[in-house]
């Protein structure tokens, strides 16, 4: 095994963690339903148990997206996080509100009341999908920092990765084009939130509202989509020669689609079951659309990040310092961690089955109406 | 130097808290496991509902545990960056296989335990409690895997070009897994947990008893906490020798601190408390040999002779090449492009002195000195309470299986006491170690100044108090939730 195999085998890990962790958002999407008042209390808590079953899932898949990421390209772990640090640690604090919030806000004690709880939900709901698809938008359009490796020799100022902006991560914010997708991301949730909801609560009328959830968001979801996508395909990008020196292109990504049919074959195929998740919750009756369109969301998402990182591309360009710009190649760890990791993913499919296992025996089980008001152990 | 003080305290204090929730966690998992495997095979619902009772409360203290684990993995990158780089390479993957191998199994079937009960067979449900169980020690065992290679860096080298420590090859990784440290620190913290857990549970159980309610409930849960936590105490006691070796031999100014040894020697005293010694105890505990050198603070700043005859020099000189080795790096890197011979000489000059390029890091000798104080009282409280804990369960399982509990009001108001007790004695114990090792992230690689991010000491302080706020907010929420979820009881009618 080269060098480059595995470090392109873990860029594509990533981007199937990332995949993943999008596709398992539908428990942020499907926790903006609090904010549903056509929803009478009940049914906004059968919405809660039906992600309540999940969000350790959704939570776990981001501690290994981070930890994946740490472990395979540590220099993308240590400037990202470091430098853009406020939005870092925005995410982190809604999704520690969010991980107690399910054990907590129905009970006795907890201090802020039930509604504060259900608050933490709605703010994790919203802004988990948008600051994620935000910071993923930056692949793109670059972030102000600089690498220095050589740094940590210089008594007086050792920190290898510096951040422009005092802003720490927030200038993002001015960035419309990836603020684009971090709202794409949203709609996206709330999609698949409500596809899921579809699938396992036993109640018409929650079916009902949610199919016209699915209406309301389908709109602004493609347009914001589309219109992430074709900036994308316009804009001039960051590319990378071969002895290593980053420069600016037009159309690089239009060029990176065009000339890896792959990535173009994943695109086409995640936005066709998307839009048959959606056809199937809208249009229809049946209540499979989920299993349509997480996939979907999954292969889009990786196509996203082969977009960023393959096809001599620096998947997080500086854009104050071309040369310091993290390509899969100067930010990967050596080729003994990336081979011992390789050996151990291998494990993955082990994983994935006994989730899948425990996910089919819990999920025949629809939500009742029953179970939330007279069983325990719910949320 | 403000951002590497507030870094730090932010660390610890994130640190500190998660270690509140993780020992209960360990601790219930297998007493709840126990009590499920118990109604299992013997088909009892007595059994059912006392296990149910306790997952109520497993599940309580189980969501800030796992919250807080994110901040700290979160925490690596955004406050030590430099860190992250510089030994992302052997650190960031046991982070990861936590993940892939633990994370996901914890997740998976502790909500088929939680909310399964009608929804799978009870073979499954039982599966599902042990692997909850399971899968929360696997994940113990790789952060420790990552902790410990921090207190003792093996199987890597230092790459000039990249910047950082990397692992030497693959076997390495096998010496980074069965690295003494870690295995012996997972022991003793996988078991201090179930220590933990047995004082819990025998402290609730006498609550009960005091009060006169659930008695059967009470007695029997009584009974298993008492077993799994002696259990604990004993293998808490055997992994802890082993860590006191493992100390003196990588770390031998933790073991100093620990002990306020200023001048060390053969036949080094061990203090109980200051002014009580005995003699040569601390020899026999640190290298199990009554005439084996201890050195002390004073012996590791000026050089010493080690108890294989190894001379170590002293920080003073290991700072000296510490900082050649940094320069000759600064030249590596200049002339390695453009002249490959100045290069290769900085290299030469690198490779003699990189074991000690951390103390180049440093500005005078006495950095390297923990703060003892804290260190050595800290070991005290560990020990002293880590046995009164082991009284307490030895007391508790005598009373239990002889059922001598009628009029033993003093012994459950000392259960109650101990509740607190128990989590001091684990907080001493990461004190020892995570204090005990400053000033180094890496042991003798990198100091806590260099491993910093590049962010205002304002920045650091708003996030410092913020997440004080949140972790007190929450420990609040979780005792008053806790209390009323004890007071409510499992609602055993069988009296």
């Amino acid at each position: 095994m080269t060098f480059e195999f595995l470090q392109n085998y873990w860029w594509i890990l990533i981007a199937l963690l990332g995949g993943l962790l999008v596709a398992l958002m539908f428990v942020q999407g499907a926790n903006v339903q609090l904010l549903n008042n056509r929803l009478d209390d009940t049914q906004k808590r059968m919405v809660l148990n039906a992600t309540g079953r999940k969000w350790e899932l959704t939570f776990t898949t981001l501690v290994t997206f981070g930890g994946a990421f740490f472990a395979s390209f540590p220099l993308f772990y240590s400037t990202s996080f470091g430098g853009a640090y406020w939005v870092w640690m925005l995410l982190l604090v809604t999704f520690v509100f969010q991980a107690v919030s399910y054990e907590f806000y129905a009970k006795k004690g907890n201090l802020l009341g039930m509604k504060s709880f259900r608050i933490a939900l709605k703010a994790n709901g919203i802004l988990a999908p948008f600051l994620v698809g935000t910071a993923v938008g930056t692949f793109f359009t670059g972030s102000g920092f600089t690498v220095d490796k050589a740094a940590i020799a210089n008594p007086s100022s050792p920190i290898i990765s510096t951040w422009a902006s005092p802003w720490h991560g927030l200038e993002a914010l001015g960035q419309w084009h990836a603020v684009l997708l971090g709202l794409t991301l949203v709609f996206l949730a709330v999609i698949l939130g409500a596809l899921y909801v579809l699938h396992v609560v036993d109640e018409h009328a929650v079916r009902k509202e949610m199919r016209r959830t699915l209406q309301i968001a389908v709109i602004p979801f493609l347009l914001l989509f589309a219109a992430w996508f074709i900036v994308l395909m316009l804009r001039d990008g960051y590319t990378v020669d071969s002895d290593g020196t980053v420069s600016m292109e037009s159309y690089k990504y239009l060029q990176n689609l065009l000339e890896q049919p792959v990535v173009m074959a994943m695109f086409a195929a995640g936005v066709l079951l998307l839009l048959t998740g959606l056809y199937l919750g809208i249009f229809t009756k049946r209540r499979r659309g989920f299993w349509f369109a997480a996939p979907g969301a999954i292969l889009v998402v990786m196509g996203v990040f082969f977009l960023a990182g393959f096809h001599d591309t620096p998947y997080y360009p500086s854009n104050i310092d071309l040369q310091s710009s993290l390509t899969i190649r100067n930010s990967s760890s050596s080729y003994f961690t990336l081979l011992v990791m390789f050996w151990v993913s291998m494990l993955i499919p082990f994983v994935v089955a006994y989730i899948a296992y425990a996910w089919r025996a819990m999920d025949k089980w629809k939500i009742t109406r029953h179970e939330i008001e007279k069983t325990e152990n719910k949320y | 130097m403000e951002t590497v003080f507030w870094s730090r305290l932010q660390f610890a204090m994130t640190a500190a808290y998660h270690w509140l929730f993780v020992p209960l966690t360990l601790g219930l998992a297998l007493i709840m496991a126990i009590m499920e495997t118990l109604y299992v095979v013997k088909g009892d619902d007595f059994w059912k509902k006392t296990a149910k009772f306790w997952m109520k409360v497993f599940a309580i203290n189980f969501a800030v545990g796992i919250a807080t684990g994110l901040i700290l993995e979160f925490e690596f990158g955004t406050n030590w960056s430099n860190y992250s780089w510089f030994v992302g390479d052997m650190f960031g993957a046991p982070l990861a296989i936590e993940g892939i191998l633990a994370f996901f199994m914890e997740a998976t079937f502790f909500a088929v335990m939680f909310f399964g009960w009608h929804k799978v067979s009870k073979r499954f449900h039982l599966a599902s409690t042990w692997l909850t169980g399971i899968g929360a020690t696997i994940s113990a065992y790789w952060i420790l895997v990552a902790n410990g290679w921090m207190q003792n860096p093996v199987g890597t080298t230092f790459n000039p070009d990249t910047v950082r420590s990397e692992m030497a090859s693959a076997q390495a990784f096998w010496e980074v897994v069965t690295n003494p440290v870690a295995v012996s620190k997972f022991f003793h913290s996988v078991t201090s947990g179930w220590v933990t857990g047995g004082v819990f549970v025998v402290a609730v159980s006498g609550w009960y008893l005091l009060k006169k309610r659930e008695t059967e409930f009470a007695r029997k849960s009584m009974l298993v906490g008492a077993v799994v936590g002696l259990v604990g105490s004993a293998a808490v006691m055997l992994s802890g020798d082993s860590s006191g070796v493992h100390a003196a031999e990588f770390q031998p100014m933790k073991l100093a601190a620990a002990e306020g040894l200023e001048d060390g020697g053969p036949r080094a005293a061990f203090t109980i408390v200051p002014g009580i010694k005995i003699p040569g105890m601390l020899s026999i505990l640190a290298t199990h040999d009554i005439d084996g050198f201890v050195p002390g603070i004073n012996d590791i700043l000026n050089g010493y002779v080690d108890k294989d005859g190894n001379t170590i020099p002293s920080v003073a000189e290991k700072m000296e090449r510490g900082r050649q080795a940094l320069d000759a790096l600064t030249v590596y890197r200049e002339f390695r492009e453009s002249n490959p011979d100045s290069a290769a000489v900085a290299k030469a000059i690198l490779d003699e002195n990189v074991q000690y390029m951390g103390y180049g890091h440093l500005e005078k000798p006495e950095d390297v000195i923990p703060p003892v104080g804290i260190v050595f009282w800290a070991f005290r409280g560990m020990i002293g309470l880590g046995m009164l804990m082991a009284l307490l369960l030895l007391l508790a399982f005598i009373f239990a299986w002889k059922d001598r509990l009628e009029n033993k009001k003093w012994f459950f108001i000392a259960a109650l006491v101990c509740i607190p007790l128990v989590y001091i004695c684990g907080q001493c114990g990461w004190i020892v170690a995570e204090v005990g090792r400053q000033p180094w992230t890496i042991q003798g690689l990198l100091p806590v100044n260099v491993a910093i991010s590049s962010l205002s000491a304002g920045a650091v302080k708003t996030t410092f108090f913020l997440f004080l706020a949140i972790f007190a907010l929450f420990l609040a929420i979780e005792i008053r939730i806790l209390v009323r979820a004890i007071g409510k009881g499992p609602q055993i009618t069988e009296d």
